[in-house]
């Protein structure tokens, strides 16, 4: 054995060092579109792709909810308009249902290509530096991503079944976005929970919507100043309009309606015995 | 009359690519500030081999910063704290007397310690063996004006041909991606005339071959600032793009075939 003479050692792992193998052969001939989300690039479109349909979503959610500060008929109207969406060529909540389907599978692809590119990097990364790194451009959004993105993930869950399937939201009332929105923010811990979601959220959207550029190979030397400033500017604007939520109600600006609560009740059904309905159907009549 | 410095070096020791390292600290003193980072260490090395101990190996060759061999991890930056240069440019000057300073290796699957602070880069070289060519007529050489160029074509691809394959951009992505360098070696034949022929071609294998070694781009931006040649993350949204396109235009180019 040659273990003693370590020049000769030296030079026998230079000889026979071979490439080592890291990820394996990432060409395997099938379908393109499966072929392409194989490859890291691939994930990376889907990623920002998929990004762009959540991003459209937090922006049109938040500038929905501002319907908030015009009262509960405004909102309540609002949520009903959602359900009747391209309404008469589609019945009644199929746009909607269609919307959902697609934010959902964009939801999930982006979650798939996040782990799989993590896994990816993890095995490209199998030894940390022993002194540390010294970070010069990364900032603490871009390194935080995937912290961000599993509290955003699993806050969304929270928020369907506080708002929209009512199970996490002691007095919800089906049809009622207003008076659940109030009930369920006046309780301290949700608007905490809610706050701290929309602040990793929007550190979350920052650098995803200047990465998404990258990825999608949108760069023009017309066009690269702006991107930064239009990720800050994007985000800054659905986190602060999504923060006056709580703090307004925390803060009295939006108080409870019960008249519009009763109201929705009566119309749908689900009025408790002890409550007059008759009164609402001359409103109506 | 230049200054010197005493330092305390903490540098990567590992026998061979098999075996166990760990940091080593070693106090140098009376250094020149005129001296490069390498002559630091050749300084520190004919100390060791004089005392009879394994001097540290480290890769260098031309040291002006452009044969790329040279290239370690000082205090968690790559290539030290000095911007635009490898670390045979970068001066003892950038130090400050009573400094510790942190040396290692590149750190990635894809870059095995083979000693010291040397590691085996070849996972570079597979990603060049698999498009970084064009085809030309062989014989003669041909006019050098021959084929024109746009101005803004050649000055792009002059900035991506900068790059001297020292895998500072994987050593300092978080992700150990290879992106920057593969970005360079691919766009600057794309962006050619003389490059059209393999270009879509020449994405794909290039690419993939990346991806066979190396992690993803989380756009970050550290490689950019780690880069000895300052070569921009444009070139990585430029190869993004034309990895995307070569993936449909493959399928058509192969259908004709």
């Amino acid at each position: 054995m040659d273990e003693e003479d370590p020049v000769a050692a030296t030079q026998q792992d230079l000889s026979s060092a071979p490439t080592p193998v890291v990820n394996g052969r990432t060409k395997r001939r099938s379908r393109w579109p499966l072929e392409f989300y194989r490859s890291g690039i691939g994930k990376k479109w889907v990623m920002a792709v998929s990004g762009v349909m959540l991003l459209g979503y937090v922006l049109f959610h938040m500038l929905g909810n501002l319907k908030v500060y015009f009262g509960a008929e405004d909102l309540n109207h609002y949520g009903e308009w959602l359900r009747e969406l391209l309404v008469p060529f589609f019945p009644r909540t199929v746009t909607l249902w269609l919307l959902r389907i697609g934010l959902t599978a964009a939801f999930f692809l982006h979650i798939h290509a996040a782990y799989s590119l993590t896994r990816m990097n993890r095995r490209a990364t199998p030894e940390r530096y022993a002194g540390g790194r010294d970070y010069v451009a990364a900032n603490f959004a871009s390194r935080s991503m995937r912290w961000t993105g599993i509290i955003v993930g699993l806050y969304v869950l929270f928020h369907l079944a506080d708002l929209t399937w009512g199970t996490a939201n002691p007095g919800y009332v089906r049809g009622d976005t207003y008076n659940n929105l109030v009930n369920s923010f006046e309780r301290w811990p949700v608007a905490i929970i809610y706050i701290v979601a929309n602040l990793a959220l929007g550190i979350h959207i920052f650098h995803g919507t200047w990465s998404l550029f990258q990825s999608l190979g949108l760069n023009n030397p017309r066009f690269n100043e702006w991107r930064t400033t239009f990720a800050r500017g994007f985000a800054a604007l659905v986190t602060v309009g999504n923060l006056t939520f709580p703090v307004s109600v925390l803060a009295g600006v939006i108080e409870e309606e019960p008249r519009v609560r009763e109201q929705v009740q009566c119309e749908t059904g689900v009025a408790p015995p002890d409550l007059d309905c008759a009164a609402f159907e001359d409103v109506e009549g | 009359m230049s200054k010197t410095l005493n330092l305390t070096l903490k540098v990567w020791r590992q026998a061979r690519a098999a075996s166990p390292g760990a940091l080593e600290i070693y106090d140098v003193r009376d250094i020149s500030e005129d001296m490069s980072f390498l002559e630091m260490l050749d300084i520190l090395n004919d100390r060791l081999s004089g005392e009879g101990k394994e001097p540290i190996a480290f890769e260098h060759d031309c040291r002006e910063g452009i044969c790329g061999s040279c290239g370690m991890m000082i205090n968690g930056q790559a290539h030290g704290p000095q911007r635009g240069t490898a670390t045979c440019q970068l001066h003892m000057r950038k130090f400050a007397d009573g400094d510790t300073i942190v040396v290692e290796p590149w750190r990635a699957a894809a870059f095995p310690v083979v000693k010291d602070l040397v590691v085996n880069r070849s996972s570079l070289d597979r990603i060049v063996e698999a498009g970084g060519y064009i085809t030309v007529s062989a014989g003669a050489a041909p006019e050098a004006n021959l084929t024109p160029v746009p101005k803004d074509a050649s000055d792009a691809a002059f900035d991506a041909a900068a790059c001297i394959g020292c895998g500072a951009c994987v050593a300092a992505c978080p992700n150990s991606a290879g992106q920057l360098f593969t970005a360079a070696k691919l766009m600057h034949l794309n962006l050619l005339p003389q490059g059209q022929p393999e270009r879509w071609q020449r994405a794909e294998n290039m690419v993939d071959t990346m991806e066979e070694y190396f992690g993803s781009c989380t756009n970050h931006g550290e490689c950019e600032e780690a880069c000895p040649k300052s070569i921009s993350i444009d070139y990585i949204a430029l190869m993004n793009k034309d990895y995307i396109k070569a993936k449909r235009k493959n399928r058509k180019l192969s259908g004709q075939r």
